[in-house]
């Protein structure tokens, strides 16, 4: 099972790691680990959350130090660790998730931040880092204003930025931590290019992304770890993302539609010609009562903006909303809260819980009427309400005083999906619900999501993973570039359908 | 044995290891540096000097909670009495009634909450930072009030003004028993109170409380309100307390409201920190200022203790924190 | 030009501030439009100016400081006192145990920050606790006006007869300032370290992955302030010829209030030593031309106070915030 395929190909790694482990406070987070770069490859590091791919990357670059006996062999030296300088000097970098930069700097000298490091003052030479770094973007086929501050730039213009910086650095080996999480369909696309433009010039790139499409769209060789070891080093070449899903978790997933025909229930939510210029136009639909309704799209279609603007948070141009038949307009979300819509943020980390205040007080934010006796709010009330919350949902907490931030991906977002529970909603929009959520913790999610529809609920469920929609939704919406464009009914079609609607 | 220790711990709170042991420590330390620490007269001291900075300290502690800072609290309670002390002088200064009290201090919180109102305004509204913003309120309400008193003292108010600040009932000191109801209000807004569980989630993360259905703008406005009214009831305190108003008045106290603060647990962040631990700290500022004043000290080495005893309590916090992250690395 | 006006946005809208309170107080005065009114101006400022500077650097580093005008009346006292011993000394010595001793107490709070992970304002408001308590205590609050002669002699550099009889002088304290200006203005824009700062208060965990040493971040932006701030202290005490230990307490909030009307940013990666500038001056200007206009000095703060928050106000509102119907990007930040 565990090929070595890159003896096959009978080159010589770039990289090759042996008898990796590492320990933390009694935990083995690495255990023996194996793994090899090709020179030029684009290689992908897969794993659910835990499984050891930062620890991975944080030992090759040399954040951390592995324990004795490891081998790290780097363009013909052999290290038994690396450290921050030695990985930097002898030409690997990293691009981190959030990317490390310095947006009230200029975009030459974020490019160029090497050449303003030292522990010694010296005088800075503008003019040779605005060359380094129109050079670097020139390679990367970028034209940048090198001069204005990086703030005034998007994201997919700071994330070339940051790869701009790792070649300024003379990088061979490049390591990219989830670099598309933020980024919509085209700059996906042109990312996607800059990493075939570096690897065709010889720097050997790492992925690392939880779009299964994309990894095995981009990347010629996959490594596989699950729960700190190895799974196994695989050729992209005939695998699907179900082989990968199985590889990462170990066990075999056999979704199955779940589409139900709820025609007959009567209609919760009725949009009708909704526009926000610029966002989106023109969105008609109905959801009924126990139906789950899938909207999908690439990043940029305006999903979360409509799903904003039905919770009150953004104001449409035009058109109409109407709840169980009656027009509503709210001028906050606090409307239409209390008129029965709740809304699950796709960033559970920073909007949608209090990551540092208690499991408890996350819960009940939203419902805080509830555990009023006497006109003050009751410790005994509270207790019970999320005590009966977490055995609904089945959450595994320790004291309901804990910060949220000390529960797993898939606990928080349960324990998210019952703050809005207990608004007692009449529709529940639920954006992105599996972001960051474990392979497999996210069954469990759409179990949940299942029983809430058969109580009654209607549900909006938008996600960017065509499958997720396709196996748990009614009915599937397809939304780009602001409007609906296709409707697929599950039970009708199949998932290649689908997915060669959203992906063309 | 364990199990009682630890329900005590749970009781008080993490909060209250720093005040307490400061407590502890200052109570023990003074009792053997002088016999005379432990007497009614340490006591009636403290009792009677404890209030303004308290009441001050409230001000302070909601704004500190929702993460921000009000540095104009001292003013704030400066122009409240000033505003007692006209409605006092236009119906015959030192021969007013009762009523012409009232309707001063009425007035007089009233004031207080509307500095409070626009301050709340500018930053839920502009998002500025809430320093910059009380700075400039600080800056010029020291302006109005010098301007209006041309930096003078105002003073002459009718004899039952006497007893609010250096009375007692029942052996409490009137202006004791203020502070102890104004901790009550404050501890039930903020444990069994929607505006107090809303400050403490706006604290930690204002947008999530936005998406979560919290009226964030009208929670940081009533937070700047009641903290402009407390002010106004300490600075109605200090007036009966010097029988004058003097803009400047309590001046020193600004930064020993976000001491007493940080002493009491309150996170600099926002989002965490109760009011019975920063009581106790205010009793552990004022009981070291006492005693050092038994001691022969004055009220300046007692400031610098007082800074000498915060950087102790965020070290010996900082060396917790470090122990426990070192213990649990070992498991 | 455009990309100047738009990357100095503070600073030009304070200049245009100026421009238009300049223009307005010398209609309503006579004696404000004058090049002898301008220079008395930056004679009385240079102090502030001064402190301003150094304070920058901590804001630009992400930290703030509340301890540096008590710690400056420290540097005074105890550089009284050590020239006293060393029976006068000179403007070097003198300047080089102020500098010193200022470094010292920055060094503290460096200390404390880095050290023990005391976030800045909590260890600062602490130092400022123990510095000033502890200067009143030693001193029982007493003033030293036996200062050596050529600390209390003025120092003009340059002098000018006007046509209309008013003299323009350049004095002393301007020579400092102007040194002291240029010095931070090289430092932050020019050297890799004033720029592993800035990039430091903007990204501090981004900073420490590229291995700058946080620790000397820490150090080197107190220090600075500490520097500026002794200078400073021995300065003002030029200034006013006496030591007066209580004289700059309260001045850290004013000095404070006047860098971040200059664009700088609490939280840090952001300032100008321009902004910083214009900012003290927007002040002074404003306190001396209503002084001029005849205006009670009494009314002078109530108003500074008032366009400080009114600039405060502005500066964070865009115009479409305050016109509700058009709030449509509100959703998202």
């Amino acid at each position: 099972m565990t090929g070595r395929e890159s003896a096959k190909s009978g080159q010589k790694p770039l990289l090759s790691l042996r008898n990796i482990n590492m320990t933390f406070g009694g935990v083995r987070a690495l255990k023996d680990v194996s793994f090899d770069v090709l020179p030029g490859e684009v290689h992908c590091l897969a794993g659910e959350n835990g499984s050891g791919k930062s620890t991975l990357i944080k030992i090759i670059t040399g954040v951390y130090r592995p324990q004795d006996g490891a081998v790290i062999e780097f363009d013909g030296q052999t290290y038994s660790h690396m450290s921050p300088v030695t990985a930097q000097n002898s030409g690997i970098q990293v691009i981190w998730q959030d990317l490390a930069l310095f947006p009230e700097m200029t975009v030459a000298e974020n490019i160029a931040f090497q050449t303003l490091l030292g522990r010694w003052p010296r005088f800075v030479n503008y003019n040779a880092m605005r060359e380094k770094a129109v050079k670097a973007l020139a390679r990367l086929d970028v034209t940048l204003d090198v001069d204005r501050p990086l703030k005034d730039y998007a994201i997919a213009q700071r994330q070339i930025v940051a790869i701009a910086r790792a070649l300024v650095g003379e990088a061979k080996l490049v390591f990219m931590d989830e670099p598309t999480a933020s980024l919509t369909q085209s700059e996906t696309d042109h990312l996607l290019d800059i990493v075939r433009t570096l690897s065709a010039s010889g720097v050997a790139v790492v992925f690392v992304s939880h779009r299964l499409a994309e990894v095995l769209e981009i990347s010629s060789r996959l490594t596989v770890l699950r729960d700190g070891a190895l799974v196994g080093a695989y050729s992209t070449e005939g695998m699907t993302q179900s082989r990968i899903t199985e590889l990462m978790t170990g066990k075999t997933f056999d979704q199955t539609v779940r589409a139900r025909n709820v025609n007959a229930n009567p209609v919760v939510l009725e949009v009708e010609a909704l526009s926000r210029p610029g966002q989106f136009e023109d969105i008609s639909f109905t959801v009924r009562r126990g139906e789950t309704l899938g909207i999908t799209g690439l990043l940029g279609a305006g999903r979360t903006e409509l799903a904003l603007s039905l919770f009150g948070m953004l104001k449409p141009r035009s058109g109409t909303v109407k709840l169980e038949g009656k027009p509503v307009h709210f001028s906050s979300n606090r409307d239409a809260i209390a008129a029965g819509i709740a809304y699950l943020s796709e960033d559970r980390l920073s909007l949608g819980l209090i990551q540092p205040q208690s499991i408890a007080d996350n819960l009940v934010i939203s419902s805080l009427d509830k555990i009023i006796a006497g006109g003050l709010l009751s410790d005994s009330r509270k207790r019970d309400l999320v005590a009966q919350w977490i055995a609904d949902l089945g959450v595994k907490i320790g004291l309901q005083t804990d910060a949220i931030s000390t529960l797993s991906g898939g606990n928080q977002q349960r324990i998210a999906i019952a703050k809005w529970l207990a608004t007692d909603p009449k529709l529940l929009i639920l954006d992105a619900p599996t972001v960051g959520v474990d392979v497999g913790a996210r069954a469990g999610i759409f179990d949940i999501v299942a029983k809430l529809a058969e109580t009654g609920l209607a549900i909006i469920l938008i996600s960017d993973e065509v499958p997720e929609v396709y196996f748990n939704a009614d009915r599937v919406l397809h939304m780009a570039k602001g409007r609906i464009v296709d409707q697929f009914l599950p039970a009708a079609c199949s998932l290649a359908e689908i997915e060669a609607a959203v992906y063309a | 044995m364990t199990a009682i220790l630890n329900r005590i711990k749970v009781a008080l709170g993490p909060d209250m290891a720093g005040p307490g042991f400061a407590l502890i420590a200052v109570l023990v330390i003074f009792s053997l540096a002088s016999p005379q620490f432990f007497s009614w007269a340490t006591f009636g001291s403290v009792a009677f000097q404890l209030p303004e900075l308290g009441l001050l300290t409230l001000a302070m502690l909601l704004p500190v909670l929702t993460g921000g800072l009000n540095l104009a609290i001292t003013f704030t309670a400066n122009l409240a009495g000033l505003t007692v002390a006209w409605v006092l002088q236009q119906n015959g200064g030192a021969d007013a009634g009762p009523f012409a009290f009232f309707l001063g201090s009425v007035l007089g919180v009233g004031v207080g909450a509307l500095s409070g109102v626009v301050m709340g305004l500018v930053i839920a509204y502009t998002r500025a930072h809430p320093i910059l913003v009380s700075l400039s309120m600080m800056i010029f309400l020291r302006g109005l009030g010098e301007f209006l008193t041309r930096g003078g003292d105002v003073s002459g108010f009718p004899a039952f003004l006497q007893p609010l600040g250096h009375g007692s009932i029942l052996g409490f000191p009137v202006p004791l028993l203020v502070f102890i109801g104004c901790v009550l209000i404050w501890h039930l807004l903020l444990t069994r109170m929607k505006l107090g569980f809303n400050t403490y989630m706006i604290g930690s993360n204002i947008e999530a409380a936005r998406y979560s259905g919290v009226n964030t703008r009208k929670v940081l406005v009533l937070v700047y309100t009641l903290s402009g009214a407390m002010c106004a009831i300490a600075g109605i305190i200090m007036l009966a307390r010097f029988n004058s108003v003097r803009v400047g008045h309590g001046e020193s106290y600004l930064l020993i409201t976000v001491l007493a603060c940080f002493l009491g647990g309150v996170n600099p962040f926002g989002g965490f920190g109760r009011v019975i631990p920063v009581a106790v700290a205010l009793v552990v500022l004022q009981l070291l200022s006492s005693g050092l004043n038994i001691l022969g000290a004055n009220q300046h080495l007692a400031t610098a203790v007082w800074g000498i005893l915060l950087i102790t309590v965020m070290v010996l916090r900082f060396a917790a924190g470090h122990f426990k992250s070192l213990k649990r690395k070992k498991g | 030009m455009r990309k100047a006006v738009q990357s100095h946005a503070t600073e030009f809208a304070l200049l245009a501030v100026i421009a238009v309170i300049s223009l307005f107080l010398s209609f309503a005065t006579d004696r404000f439009f004058s090049l002898g009114n301008a220079f008395d101006l930056l004679n009385t400022s240079s102090v502030n100016i001064i402190f301003a500077v150094g304070l920058l650097v901590v804001l630009i580093a992400g930290g703030i400081d509340i301890s540096f005008a008590v710690a400056a009346s420290v540097v005074q006292y105890l550089a009284a006192l050590m020239l006293g011993w060393m029976g006068g000394g000179g403007w070097i010595s003198g300047l080089l145990i102020a500098g010193g001793l200022g470094v010292l107490l920055g060094a503290v709070n460096a200390f404390l920050i880095h050290k023990f992970r005391i976030i800045s304002i909590v260890a600062t408001i602490a130092t400022f606790n123990i510095y000033f308590g502890l200067l009143m205590f030693f001193t029982r609050g007493v003033s030293i006006y036996n200062l050596p002669d050529w600390l209390t002699a003025r120092v003009i550099l340059f002098e000018h007869e006007m046509a209309d009889g008013s003299w323009i002088e350049i004095t002393l304290p301007v020579l400092v300032m102007l040194i002291c200006v240029v010095a931070t203005w090289v430092f932050i824009t020019r050297t890799t370290t004033g720029r592993q700062l800035y990039a430091f208060g903007d990204n501090p965990e981004g900073a420490r992955r590229f291995g700058i040493n946080i620790g000397a971040m820490q150090f080197i932006a107190f220090g600075w302030l500490g520097l500026m701030a002794g200078i400073g202290g021995l300065i003002q005490a030029h200034y006013a010829q006496e030591v007066v230990p209580n004289a700059l307490y309260g001045r850290e909030l004013d000095v404070l209030a006047a860098v971040v009307l200059g664009g700088a940013r609490l939280g840090g990666g952001k300032g100008s030593v321009l902004g910083c500038v214009l900012g003290v001056l927007l002040i002074s200007i404003t306190q001396n031309g209503l002084n001029l206009a005849g205006v009670s000095p009494y009314a002078f703060k109530m108003i500074v106070g008032a366009i400080i928050l009114a600039a405060i106000t502005l500066s964070n509102t865009s115009i479409e915030k305050l016109l509700p119907f058009m709030r449509q990007e509100e959703g998202r930040k």
